[in-house]
């Protein structure tokens, strides 16, 4: 592989790599979101600076020039790193459904309950009935 | 001791209200109707108590509703047609209904068709009861064209996937058994889920039967299916078909792995 698109592949997976870690160590990602960016660099560093292995890499696949071999590579992990999100989002909108189902039912049954528990408590009108209830009885 | 009797044990005794009909009413933003449907449904059909979901309105439908009254659930944001049903399921469950009878908001089911329902439950051998459109010989439907070729595409083809007629497979006025309301509370389809759900009670040995019935124009609000959405809406429920075909246990038993869990990372 060319120098220069060598360096310039290098540098770009060690900063990936750092970025990915440094948002690990702040909290900004979740390790378990994590590891498939740190697979990605780790796989893109070590293709980019042992050029042996891309090589015969791009040889096997049929790709000429080896640095497009690079790209083909980390074209692939952005597809399974998207596909991956695709279902984590899937995942949280599930929860989230059943989160805001609980959150109804629990809302109408303490509704239901404030209701029979102070009688006639529902005739009260609006601006009476919040004083009602910050000062029980 | 599994979760379920768990639940039902706990559940029974002090959420029970000693009635055995639920009607509910998903709704999303159907304030011009709502009050209409509450009422009919108090007045035409007595024996069922009302619950009304909130889908998440940006209008008044949820405060009309209980003025009218009904109970409501209240949803904090818009789940779609799936979730707010399925609200009502998990309400029916924790209250121990016997029945749900599955009412749309709009209006456009006639509250005095839901004996027709009963009555063919009544007969029994059934979990679900469907009312159709399409078996009465005076119907008017007037539905665009478009609508009504899509309708009869799944009506074919759940037809075929079912092995018994299905005339009417996308009517949400529906009246659902215990068995079915247990199906349906831990899994509903989401977003235009009558469909699916026909072959998810197949695929868990329910039965289902239709009825015939009337129904009107809607009385008011947006259909949750635009023109513009129709497309979307016969693809997606045609994946969402050939998925179910390919899934073979599409409901998680009690026991089962958590389907939405957390851990599954990486």
């Amino acid at each position: 592989m060319p120098g220069r698109i060598q360096l310039v592949a290098i540098i770009g997976s060690v900063v990936l790599l750092l970025v990915v870690l440094e948002m690990v160590r702040r909290r900004r990602l979740m390790e378990r979101y994590a590891l498939l960016w740190l697979l990605s660099a780790l796989v893109l560093l070590a293709l980019a600076s042992w050029s042996g292995a891309l090589a015969s890499i791009s040889k096997a696949i049929g790709v000429i020039y080896p640095p497009n071999a690079l790209f083909f590579i980390a074209f692939g992990f952005v597809l399974v790193l998207l596909l991956h999100f695709s279902a984590a989002v899937s995942r949280l909108s599930d929860q989230t459904k059943v989160l805001a189902q609980r959150l109804a039912l629990l809302d109408e049954r303490l509704r239901q309950q404030e209701g029979t528990a102070g009688d006639g408590e529902l005739e009260v009108p609006d601006g009476q009935r919040e004083m009602a209830r910050i000062t029980p009885d | 001791m599994s979760t379920e009797t768990l639940h039902e044990r706990g559940g029974r005794s002090r959420l029970t209200t000693g009635r055995s009909h639920l009607a509910v009413v998903p709704a999303y933003n159907e304030s011009a109707t709502i009050v209409g449907v509450v009422e009919s449904l108090r007045e035409s059909a007595p024996a069922f108590d009302v619950l009304v979901v909130d889908d998440g309105s940006t209008d008044e439908t949820g405060a009309l509703a209980r003025m009218a009254g009904a109970r409501v659930l209240s949803l904090p944001y818009n789940l779609g047609i799936g979730g707010a049903v399925q609200a009502g399921f998990l309400y029916a469950r924790e209250h121990g209904y016997a029945f749900l009878a599955q009412v749309d908001g709009d209006g456009q089911h006639e509250s005095t068709e839901l004996h027709r329902l009963v009555a063919t439950m009544n007969e029994g051998d059934v979990d679900m009861v469907c009312g159709s459109r399409f078996l009465t010989s005076d119907f008017h439907y007037p539905a665009p064209i478009s609508r009504r070729t899509g309708i009869h595409i799944f009506a074919f083809l759940l037809s075929r996937i079912v092995g018994t007629p299905v005339s009417d497979p996308t009517s949400g006025f529906r009246l659902y058994n215990r068995r079915a309301i247990e199906l349906f509370a831990r899994d509903y389809p989401h977003d235009y889920p009558e469909v699916e759900a026909v072959l998810m009670l197949h695929y868990h040995r329910l039965r289902m039967r239709e009825t015939p019935v009337q129904m009107y124009v809607r009385g008011g609000g947006t259909s949750s299916i635009s023109t513009g959405k129709s497309a979307y809406y016969m693809v997606k429920v045609l994946l969402a078909l050939l998925v179910g075909l390919a899934r073979r246990r599409p409901v998680v038993e009690p026991g089962d792995r958590a389907p939405v869990a957390a851990e599954q990372g990486v």
